[in-house]
């Protein structure tokens, strides 16, 4: 309720005005710390705008006294990462690969680099620890798709695999079932026995293991050699041992036969600097895979 | 004193009040928001940025449909770090067409302003049906549904025409033309590929969703649009030929 501002008595301070039951509010000022905090506030302000990129103008901006530019700064910390690492980096890209491991305090750096680049862009595919998942080889076993010296796994991780740049790696397995394929129905049954004998697995009993290795031969052997045991200039994969990129069981087996694969892997040149690429190369290679 | 008396008069008329505030957010607003739309340095053009062709349109309705934003991130932000681990700051440029821009803070998964190409197709299919399956210590819900779920041929042209609404430059060609184009996207042995890429250059054309028996028919599903969708974020600057010198402020 609204009354007349009065003089309180006890304070000598003027009120609001408000009366509630009789209890008054005094107009009393803020305190003079609050205030004073408050002002300095506004002339710090003015000390940003002064120093700090602030206002606006017609076709650009007041760039302020520092010239605080956070696309300068990150370039900035980036050359400085480049200047931290320069030494070694020129010693990694100038170094051939074989070479390397030859180098202890180089294999450090380049494990560490290899390391971490891994993590930010083939463990989700390879896994953290490079076993692999389904359709994603397992990186620490002796079977390689492509090879397993580190030329070839270097190559393989800068041009990558069938992602369409005339560069990578481009061998692919056709399917041969479907209605216009190759092989019928039940003798994808039999080749699929057969190629489970190869790997010394159990087959399905009366399966014709003659006629599925005639199957074989014929439709297989080009790319998977007439053994089973591939052909790594084509990434065909050895179908005698305990490694399968996709599966060893039957159905998956028939699968792959009547629908054939391509697995695809990105090249990485594209992406990360040579000296990266390099550090993965080596780091992949020392995984206990390495040839 | 006498003027810091005078706020009585905003306090005890509300009508004056709220013309107040009014007046001095608009002030606000006008210094801090007006001239990010003429300044140069904030409107920079960036040469390959492109308006998102159909299917990729409905992999991000999808995208945004299913709160991806809740996890991910779409800007790569200019720390060290971030570019060591992403690649190449974002521009503004980039989420230019994206209406509303898919920028975020909040990152449950990683940044995916630069996912496209990092990773296979085959890899997106089965990572987004069932994470775990390839990323063990992943807590991403699965998405399995998105393969089953038909693109509703009805809407697609509708996306656009709504993005045009919005300010994106698509043409009467791009919006009669949206239905075709989202099929030939997904099916390289189209007789209307080359006329997409033409309507939308680099546009990549492959069965994105890895079930190229549904391309025959002319079934786009959830997975082909989504997967497209990753793939093309983050692509469509090349860096190798991106001046960032010119644009630095």
């Amino acid at each position: 309720m609204a009354v007349q501002p009065e003089i309180d008595p006890a304070t000598g301070r003027t009120t609001t005005g408000h009366e509630w039951d009789g209890i008054k509010e005094l107009n009393s000022p803020l305190p003079k710390w609050w205030l004073y905090i408050f002002y300095a506030t506004i002339v710090w302000s003015i000390g940003y705008w002064v120093v700090y990129p602030a206002w606006p103008l017609v076709t650009n901006y007041t760039k302020g006294a520092f010239g605080y530019s956070s696309r300068q700064d990150v370039v900035r910390d980036l050359e400085a990462l480049r200047a931290l690492r320069a030494e070694r980096s020129t010693a990694l890209a100038s170094t051939p690969l074989e070479e390397i491991a030859k180098n202890p305090n180089l294999l450090t750096f380049a494990l560490a680099q290899g390391k971490a680049a891994f993590g930010d862009n083939c463990a989700p595919c390879h896994g953290l620890s490079a076993t692999g998942s389904r359709g994603f080889p397992n990186l620490r076993d002796d079977s390689w798709l492509w090879g397993g010296g580190i030329q070839d796994i270097h190559q393989t991780i800068a041009f990558g695999i069938r992602n369409g740049d005339d560069r990578a790696r481009q061998g692919v397995m056709p399917g041969l079932g479907g209605p216009n394929g190759v092989l019928k129905a039940d003798e994808i049954v039999t080749v699929a026995s057969y190629v489970r004998s190869l790997s010394g697995q159990s087959t399905r009993p009366g399966a014709d293991l003659a006629k599925g290795k005639e199957l074989f031969i014929a439709n297989c052997a080009a790319c998977h050699g007439e053994d089973g045991r591939g052909n790594r200039d084509l990434g065909a994969p050895n179908l005698t041992g305990r490694n399968w990129v996709y599966g060893s069981d039957e159905k998956t087996i028939i699968e792959t036969i009547t629908l054939g694969r391509g697995g695809v892997m990105p090249g990485w040149t594209t992406r990360l600097d040579e000296t990266t690429v390099k550090a993965l190369a080596v780091y992949v290679h020392a995984l206990g895979g390495g040839q | 004193m006498s003027l810091w008396n005078k706020h009585a008069i905003f306090e005890k008329n509300s009508i004056v009040l709220t013309v107040g505030i009014l007046v001095v957010v608009a002030i606000g607003g006008l210094v801090e928001i007006a001239p990010l739309f003429y300044l140069r340095s904030t409107i920079e053009k960036v040469e390959g940025v492109r308006p998102y062709t159909p299917l990729e349109l409905a992999g991000r309705a999808i995208y945004v449909r299913e709160g991806c934003y809740n996890c991910h991130s779409q800007m790569v932000r200019p720390l060290r770090d971030e570019v060591e681990r992403y690649g190449h700051y974002s521009l503004a440029a980039e989420s230019m067409y994206d209406k509303p821009f898919q920028w975020g803070s909040k990152r449950t998964g990683p940044d995916l302003a630069r996912v496209g190409g990092k990773y296979s197709d085959e890899w997106h299919v089965a990572h987004l049906a069932n994470p775990r399956s390839i990323v063990p210590q992943s807590i991403m819900p699965g998405y399995a549904f998105l393969a089953r779920a038909e693109i509703q041929p009805e809407q697609v042209a509708g996306h656009l025409r709504t993005n045009r609404l919005g300010g994106v430059p698509y043409t009467d060609e791009q919006i009669a033309n949206a239905l075709t184009d989202l099929r030939a996207q997904v099916n390289p042995d189209s007789p209307h590929v080359q006329a997409l890429q033409v309507r939308y250059p680099g546009a990549t054309v492959r069965a994105f969703g890895g079930n190229p028996a549904a391309t025959v028919n002319g079934t786009v599903t959830e997975m082909d649009a989504l997967v497209a969708y990753l793939q093309v974020l983050g692509t469509m600057v090349d860096f190798r030929t991106y001046d960032a010198r010119a644009n630095m402020r």
